[in-house]
Formats: C-alpha cells, structure tokens, sequence
C-alpha cells in the first residue's frame, strides 16, 4: 500500500509496469487491504501463510480464485483443533491451526500448534485443486499481535517496564495511519517518577521509546498517562486496543 | 520558602474541573494558578492555603501530587521592580526553571513564585538585597 501511494506521489503510472502479481504474507491484512493494492499497483493480490518453525512462506498459498489458500498437502497435514479440549474440529468451524510436516528432515514438527485461529475446507476448489483450503488466520489464541511483520507479546511491553521502574499499567494502541501501522504504549504515570518540569517527563518518554525499540524491534510511542486514564475491566487493565480490525472475523 | 503543589494530567476537558472540585470540598483555597502544557499532558502548579490536605484530596481522586519547595517574593506593585528583584538571581548564576506571577486584594504589592534547583541560596540573596519573602504563613492568611 506504501508503495502503491509512492508511486502516485512520484507520478508513476502503474498501468505502465510490467507488474502482474503480488504475494503478501507475514502480517494480517483485509480484504479491502487486498482490493486497494489490487487497484493501486494494478497486480493480482495473492496470500500466503507460512511461519518460521514449519518452514517460512509457502506453507498454504491461494490460487487465481482468491478463495482461500490451498495447503501443501504433499508436505504439510493441517488440523483444526478446539484449542481447549485440542479435539478436532469439523470443516468450517473456527478452531486453532495445527501443522505437521512429512518431508521436512531437520527439525520436523508433529502438530504444531501455530496458536493462530482459523477454519478449513476440503470442498473441491473451482480451479481444480483439492488440497485442502484454509482461511486466512481469523485471530490468536494468545495475546500475541502483529505489528509491520513484528510478532510482539504483552509480555515483552511488561518486562521493559519492571525494569524501567514504570507502572504496571499500561495500555497498547496499534492503528493504522495510511499504509503504515502505528503502536503506541500508553503508561500511567507512578508518584515516585513525576517530575513536574515537562522536559523531564518528554525525557523519560523517549528513553522508554528507545529501550522498547531495542527489546520489540519496533519503535513505539511512549504517552505517560495519569492513573485514572487506562480503561479497567473487572479491575485489571485493558492491555491492547486493535483499532485496525485486520481479522475478519466471519 | 513556600509549598507548591503540581500535578500530573492527561491532557482532556474536565481536569482542572476535577481538582478545583475535591479541592472545594475540603474547603481550600487557590491562591495561585500556572498551567504547563504539551500536546499529551499538562502539569497544573498551585499554590493553596493548605498544602498537604490539597495533596490527600487530589491523591485520593487518582491524580499524582508532588509538593515542592518554591520561592516566593513580594514586590512593589510598579515598573522597573520584576527586573530590580530577578537581576540578582542572574547575576549570581541561578536559573529559574519556571514562575508565575498573582496579585491580591492588597494593591501595593505584586507575588511571584519560581522554581529554581536550590531555593534556600536563591533565598539567601534575595533576602540580602532586601526583596521580601512570603512565607508559607502569610500564603495561608492571604
């Protein structure tokens, strides 16, 4: 979506590039996402999903119908399990996806549970093939978020903190500006750490910046909040707010 | 040397509304008012008749209290007086962080309070020169 907007801002016509298809993975994206990369890079938009312990990308890929990504089957088994009781669940129920690889020689996995959510068909596709199709991952089991390609746990967020003598409570923010996300931590601010010169406070929000940036990957923005700021529910703190909606959850 | 109160705000309506509101209460008074904002959050600096119950009333509403020690100095309410007063703190090196100035039903004098990283030397030579101090004293009988 970045570079579709840069080229418009460059006056590249993209019509004029020999570009005919896109694969994209790595990170959640919509169906909307797909129709306005299609239209502003004039490409097929095509999904894939993969992840680092099976064997990266190539794990399930779509065909020309756009109708949910086939598995490889000649090297992958995908299950659809209740997360909780870990039976199977029937085709079309949403359920955790689990993986186990059969040509893999080194580190092979036997159901690998991806902690991502998802539901299955075995209905024969319109282009032919009857590898079995799944559908793009629907959310997480765990509390785990995706943030321009970065997997990123709460966990992390608080280990920083501990270490920082900051609060425990603290509210992440992820919304998409444009094409790009954003992530922004939100902190409540402890007595012991208020200083009441502003530039000291904009100090420690950048260092807090700073030292995420080199624990996540990613670089948020820090807000130090007042106490009372952060939503609770039943007494604990709400910990993630997702305004992108990037799961669509059918 | 007199106490202020400074404290910790998100930046959205209601806030001084809030402070002003448990402040009331508890029947205190403001006596000076300096309000420092950035576009996140805003840092509201007072000066009330009673200190450490402002800081219970305001705690007890989740907001973070400090109290600091402030100078304060009473001018002759007439031009030329803020530079005779704040001449001294420059030349003898001292910076003043932030102030804020109030007047009051008495018409012969102008209130200052400033913040500098050592109040009781900026005091020392103020008090030297002949500058009068308030005291936490008179800011209660005000």
């Amino acid at each position: 979506m970045y570079l579709g907007e840069s080229a418009e801002k460059a006056g590249i016509d993209t019509k004029k590039l020999p570009l005919r298809i896109g694969i994209f993975g790595a990170e959640p994206w919509t169906e909307e996402m797909r129709q306005s990369i299609e239209k502003s890079l004039n490409i097929k938009a095509y999904d894939i999903y993969g992840l680092t312990e099976i064997c990266g990308p190539g794990v399930a890929f779509e065909c020309a119908e756009q109708k949910g990504m086939h598995v490889n089957e000649d090297h992958f088994i995908i299950e659809i399990i209740d997360p909780e009781t870990g039976e199977h669940v029937p085709d079309g129920t949403k359920g955790e996806i689990v993986f186990s690889s059969i040509t893999k020689k080194a580190f092979p996995l036997l159901r690998f549970r991806t902690k991502d959510i998802g539901v299955i068909t075995h209905e024969k596709c319109a282009c032919g093939r009857t590898f079995v199709r799944m559908s793009k991952p629907l959310g997480r089991v765990d509390d785990m978020l995706i943030v321009r390609g970065v997997n990123l746990f709460p966990s992390q967020i608080e280990t920083v903190l501990l270490k920082e003598n900051q609060s425990p409570n603290y509210q992440i923010i992820v919304d998409r500006s444009g094409s790009l996300d954003s992530i922004e931590v939100d902190i409540e601010m402890k007595e012991e750490n208020f200083s009441d010169k502003p530039s000291d406070i904009i100090k420690t929000e950048k260092t807090l910046e700073n030292k995420f940036k080199s624990a996540l990957g990613i670089k948020p923005k820090v807000k130090l909040v007042s106490p009372d700021t952060i939503p609770r529910s039943e007494g604990k703190a709400v910990r993630i707010i997702d305004k992108r909606h990037v799961y669509e959850n059918k | 040397m007199i106490k202020q109160i400074s404290i910790f705000v998100t930046n959205k309506p209601g806030q001084i509304v809030k402070i002003s509101d448990a402040l009331s209460k508890e029947n205190i008074n403001i006596r000076a008012m300096c309000v420092a904002d950035t576009q996140d959050f805003g840092i509201i600096r007072l000066i009330v008749s009673d200190p450490q119950k402002a800081k219970e009333a305001i705690s007890s509403n989740k907001c973070i209290v400090r109290i600091t020690n402030v100078v304060g100095i009473k001018i002759p309410d007439k031009p030329g007086s803020t530079k005779q007063s704040l001449e001294l703190l420059s030349i003898n090196g001292i910076n003043i962080d932030y102030m804020y100035a109030f007047v009051t039903r008495s018409k012969d004098y102008a209130y200052f309070v400033m913040r500098v990283e050592d109040p009781e030397s900026a005091e020392k030579i103020l008090e030297e020169s002949g500058v009068e101090l308030i005291t936490q004293e008179e800011i209660e009988n005000l």
